[in-house]
C-alpha cells in the first residue's frame, strides 16, 4: 500500500469516527434539551481541532511506517488525488444545499452549522472513500 | 465510476526477459512507486505517455512491445487515400518510343 493510499485510509477513519462521536454526543441532548440552548460550539470546534491534529500525527506516523516510497508522490498518486477531490466538490455542493435551504428558512443557528458540518464530513468521507476505491479498483 | 482501462501490457514477461528487473527496480529507473508499476502491471491504470516511453526504454524495447490495445495491435491503422489518389499507379514501364 503507498503512502498516499495509507493517508487516504486515516482521513476515512477520522472523518467517519469523530464525526460520528460529535453527532451522537449532540444530537442525544435534543431529547432533554431545546436545539438553541445545547453549547455545541466548542465541541464542534474541538471535533474539528482533533481531527486536524490526528490527521497530521497518524500521517507522520504512517510515513514513518513507510520505508519505502513515503516521500514519494508520482503522476498515479496525483490523478488519484484529483479524482477524488473533484468528486468530493461536488458532494460537498449538493450536501451545503440543506444549511442553505435552512439559512433561508430562518432556522436556527444550531442547525445550520450542523447541517454544514454534515457537508464538510461528507465531503471528507466521498473524497477518501473514492481515493480508497481508485486504489483498490483501478484507475 | 471508473471504467477499467483497455489498454494491456507485457511488462511482467518483459522484465524478466531483462534481466529479471524487479518491479522496485523498475519502478526506481522510471520514477513512480513501486504500487504505480504494479496497478499498470495489473491493468490497474493506465499510465501517461511519457512514463509509458520510460518504461519502454527501461525495458529496452519499443513501446508496442510494451502496451497493446485491443484491435489495433494486429496491423497499424489505415488512412484513407487523398482523393484522386485512390487508385495507385501500376509498376512503371520505360517508355521506349516503339508502337506494338
Amino acid at each position: 500500500m503507498s503512502y498516499d493510499e495509507k493517508r487516504a485510509w486515516i482521513y476515512a477513519a477520522i472523518a467517519a469516527s469523530l464525526p460520528a462521536v460529535y453527532f451522537v454526543t449532540i444530537l442525544r441532548q435534543l431529547a432533554t434539551t431545546d436545539a438553541t440552548e445545547i453549547a455545541y460550539i466548542r465541541p464542534m470546534l474541538a471535533a474539528i481541532g482533533a481531527a486536524m491534529v490526528l490527521n497530521i500525527v497518524l500521517s507522520i506516523g504512517a510515513a514513518l511506517f513507510s520505508a519505502e516510497d513515503h516521500n514519494k508522490t508520482d503522476e498515479r498518486d496525483t490523478s488519484i488525488n484529483l479524482y477524488g477531490e473533484y468528486r468530493a466538490g461536488v458532494v460537498l455542493g449538493v450536501a451545503m444545499v440543506v444549511p442553505f435551504g435552512l439559512t433561508l428558512a430562518g432556522a436556527d443557528h444550531f442547525w445550520i452549522a450542523q447541517g454544514m458540518y454534515l457537508a464538510f464530513v461528507l465531503s471528507a468521507l466521498a473524497s477518501s472513500l473514492m481515493k480508497i476505491g481508485v486504489y483498490r479498483r483501478g484507475f | 465510476m471508473v471504467k477499467p482501462t483497455k489498454v494491456t501490457n507485457r511488462i511482467r514477461a518483459l522484465r524478466f526477459a531483462a534481466g529479471e528487473v524487479t518491479q522496485a527496480e523498475l519502478a526506481e529507473r522510471i520514477g513512480v512507486t513501486r504500487q504505480t508499476v504494479i496497478a499498470i502491471e495489473q491493468g490497474r491504470y493506465s499510465p501517461s505517455l511519457e512514463v509509458a516511453f520510460q518504461i519502454a526504454r527501461a525495458l529496452d524495447v519499443p513501446l508496442d512491445d510494451v502496451f497493446q490495445y485491443p484491435g489495433t495491435d494486429q496491423q497499424p491503422p489505415r488512412h484513407p487515400a487523398p482523393e484522386g489518389t485512390a487508385s495507385r499507379p501500376g509498376p512503371v514501364t520505360p517508355n521506349t518510343g516503339r508502337t506494338p
